[in-house]
């Protein structure tokens, strides 16, 4: 093992030696982290309300109250024609439209049910679906309002429950607090993919894998000398990360930092085992971006970082069982925010072991010392 | 111009000299969108719930039933104890507990509200939210039925009507991010390499004793790659309306004029990227790690930019994608016309101006020691 640090040393000295690398290494990740968690937020608010109201009568003016007053919905506009109002929807200025027919108030005062129409923008579904839900609630409260003038016939009971409900690791509902862990994740795997991926082909490319290769480095040692630079950095940036979440958002870890980092650890190996496999088998670059940049994406997006996973179909859930992603970020959202133990997480702990020694193997046999 | 045409045939032969990488500059974003066209939904169904049943009566386990029958919930368990949730929610097996009172079914039969509880895992707050919405729906149904009320009462109804995507379909939101995230991302590292390899390489001083001019480097540069970038478009959005049924309201016109703007911006980038970065390595760093997650979160891709703090509102102006969705939601879901896409537009041409006019600036005459 004697040559090993001295390869160690050696991509020290080349990462250190380039001085946008620093930067970039350190900080860009690290502001990505700061910035970006703020930018993901689904809780949807101030969504802009355009009213139709062919009845002018005093329940619907309460009605459009209650509307801004329950601090969901501004007010943005008063149109006389539903054609006036849609195209304030393909406009975007209102999110959804809010149409009263003529007679409503008379309706109502002859104790009959009236059908007030919501135009919603569906191009994003979800928030059409919690605007829907929030307009549901506005003309629900209304409604029991209006109920509770008018008594129950003789001789019914009125049947109903009474729901609590609590929230558990996240009792303000911060979206924050869910993806500092996993942003920080992505952009842990995301560095170490990326210089592990390009590594051994750029030295390749740059001619300098010969040099390598009539030194009498073993196999492992080489691929070993190539992971351990690039584990480190990751630790680091790991590191530095769960600072700013402590510091910047509060967001401490739960768990225990022994498991969290005993699971970085393994994980790390693993990345970087496939990122020398994919450096060992493309013949430049450029390829090798691709690939990485491929798997990564694919990998990021299944991951359950921005969707739900129970949702995804059956297919999509057995790739799922292969992407190291989706079990980093599942580990760091458990033992951050719910204090996870060991024994919970434990199948992770073996499946994340099962691949770094795979993809390691697998980057180890196709490594060749000859050329040509 | 006889220099540059010799100099764009040049770097054709580049790109379909190495078959490996157009097979990948191709075969991936196909492979790319399938995926995400078929596997993403931002619905929350199927999700576990453990329910700790202390009455154990027909009106509880008719209600169970009733949970475990809807798409959005199956019971994963039933739990013994409190602790018995939470040990579900630590080992990401469940999302929601339901407690039922020992006296759920007596209660509810005299009349009096028997109180039961929800408890669900909010490290994931809108999944929780949307939860617990879902169960007290189905909760509120079920008591209600029971309840068997039928007069008439003078109530309103809202009836919800969804414009442009009355099946609420997830595709609507996420075809149009996804191609804005691979053709932007593709489009870009596809530049950010070439002149850093030419350094690389040593033949950057060839390019720059030969009389060509440093925008017909540049143009040379993104000639064939604009090329590869539109047909790479061009194969998204086929796949868009043939395979996801986008529906395409718009002008097909102006919708290939967004394509080929959006690619022009998206390797002016890249050329950029690549004019100032010292080394591949660098490049890449730079245009991928720099653009990922910027381009999926910043440019309304997955959260609505309404919501996010001011100044990151201000910050996504200046994501190319941001307006690319625009334009391609306007297009072929809304079928807007150019009286609403010139700012979308504008905005794109004048980043491609910036980003053309930066790069051109950085390719220096001379290279540094």
């Amino acid at each position: 093992m004697s040559s090993l640090p001295h390869i160690i040393r050696k991509e020290f000295t080349q990462i250190s030696r380039n001085k946008v690398m620093i930067p970039l290494l350190f900080v860009m990740p690290i502001i990505q982290l700061i910035v970006l968690s703020y930018a993901a937020d689904f809780e949807v608010k101030n969504l802009n309300l355009a009213v139709v109201d062919f009845d002018q009568s005093q329940s619907s003016r309460q009605l459009i109250q209650k509307f801004t007053a329950s601090g969901y919905f501004t007010l943005v506009g008063n149109y006389t024609t539903t054609e006036g109002a849609m195209n304030a929807i393909e406009r975007d200025q209102a999110d959804l439209v809010l149409t009263f027919p003529l007679h409503m108030e008379r309706h109502l005062l002859n104790r009959q049910g009236v059908e007030v129409q919501l135009l919603l923008n569906a191009v994003n579904n979800q928030k059409a679906g919690i605007a829907s839900n929030y307009g549901q609630q506005v003309i629900n409260a209304f409604n029991s309002e209006l109920l509770s003038g008018i008594s129950l016939p003789e001789g019914m009971k009125p049947i109903t429950t009474d729901i609590r409900e609590s929230y558990w690791y996240n009792a303000e509902l911060d979206y924050k607090t869910f993806m500092v862990p996993g942003i920080l994740a992505i952009l842990v795997t995301m560095l170490t993919a990326f210089l592990s991926s390009i590594n051994i082909i750029r030295e390749r490319e740059m001619g300098t894998i010969e040099q390598l290769n009539v030194t009498p480095i073993t196999k492992s040692e080489f691929i070993l000398g190539k992971i351990i630079p690039f584990w480190v950095i990751g630790m680091v940036v790991m590191s530095f990360g769960l600072v700013i979440a402590r510091l910047l958002f509060g967001i401490g870890v739960a768990g225990s930092f022994v498991s969290l980092y005993a699971f970085v650890a393994i994980y790390l190996v693993a990345v970087l085992g496939l990122g020398i496999l994919i450096s060992t088998v493309t013949e430049t670059q450029q390829q090798a971006m691709f690939i990485t940049w491929f798997f990564m994406v694919i990998f990021l997006l299944l991951s359950g970082l921005f969707t739900p996973v129970d949702s995804i179909p059956q297919w999509a859930k057995a790739l799922n069982l292969i992407n190291p992603i989706k079990y980093f970020v599942e580990v760091m959202r458990s033992i951050m925010l719910k204090g996870s133990s060991f024994a919970d997480i434990r199948t992770h702990f073996v499946i994340m072991t099962g691949f770094a020694i795979g993809f390691n193997l697998l980057a180890m046999m196709s490594y060749r010392k000859t050329t040509g | 111009m006889k220099q540059f045409l010799a100099f764009v045939k040049k770097e054709f032969r580049h790109i379909f000299r190495d078959r490996r990488t157009l097979l990948i500059l191709f075969g991936m974003p196909v492979a790319q969108v399938m995926i995400f066209g078929f596997a993403l939904n931002n619905e929350v169904e199927n999700a576990g719930v453990v329910v700790y049943d202390m009455a154990g009566d027909y009106e509880s386990t008719t209600l169970i039933n009733h949970l475990d029958a809807s798409s959005y919930f199956f019971v994963e368990r039933m739990a013994h104890q409190v602790e018995d949730i939470e040990e579900s929610f630590r080992q990401n097996k469940a999302r929601l507990g339901i407690m039922i009172p020992a006296d759920f079914g007596s209660k509810l039969l005299r009349g009096e509200q028997p109180a039961i509880k929800i408890v669900s895992d909010a490290s994931d707050p809108n999944q929780a939210q949307v939860l617990t919405s879902y169960a007290k729906a189905i909760i509120l149904t079920h008591v209600r039925d029971r309840a068997q009320i039928q007069v008439e009462m003078p109530i309103v109804q809202a009836v919800p009507r969804m414009i442009f995507n009355p099946e609420l379909k997830a595709v609507y939101m996420f075809v149009p991010g996804v191609m804005g995230l691979i053709l932007m991302l593709v489009s870009a590292m596809m530049t950010a390499l070439t002149i850093a390899k030419e350094k690389e390489l040593g033949t950057m001083e060839l390019l720059l004793v030969s009389p060509l001019r440093s925008a017909h480097i540049i143009f040379g540069k993104v000639t064939p790659y604009w090329a590869l970038s539109f047909l790479n478009a061009l194969i998204i959005v086929l796949l868009g309306i043939t395979v996801f049924d986008m529906p395409m309201n718009g002008s097909v016109f102006l919708l290939t004029l967004s394509c080929l703007l959006f690619s022009l911006c998206a390797l002016a980038l890249g050329i950029f990227i690549s004019a100032r970065a010292n080394s591949q390595l660098t490049a890449m760093l730079v245009s991928m790690m720099g653009l990922l997650l910027p381009t999926i979160l910043l440019s309304g891709f997955m959260f609505p930019i309404e919501n996010m703090p001011m100044i990151l509102q201000v910050i996504s102006n200046i994501i190319p994608a941001k307006w690319f969705i625009i334009l391609i939601k306007g297009l072929m879901i809304k079928g807007s016309g150019m009286d609403m896409l010139w700012m979308p537009m504008g905005v794109l041409v004048l980043i491609t101006l910036v980003l053309s006019v930066a790069a051109i600036k950085n390719v220096k005459p001379r290279l540094e020691s």
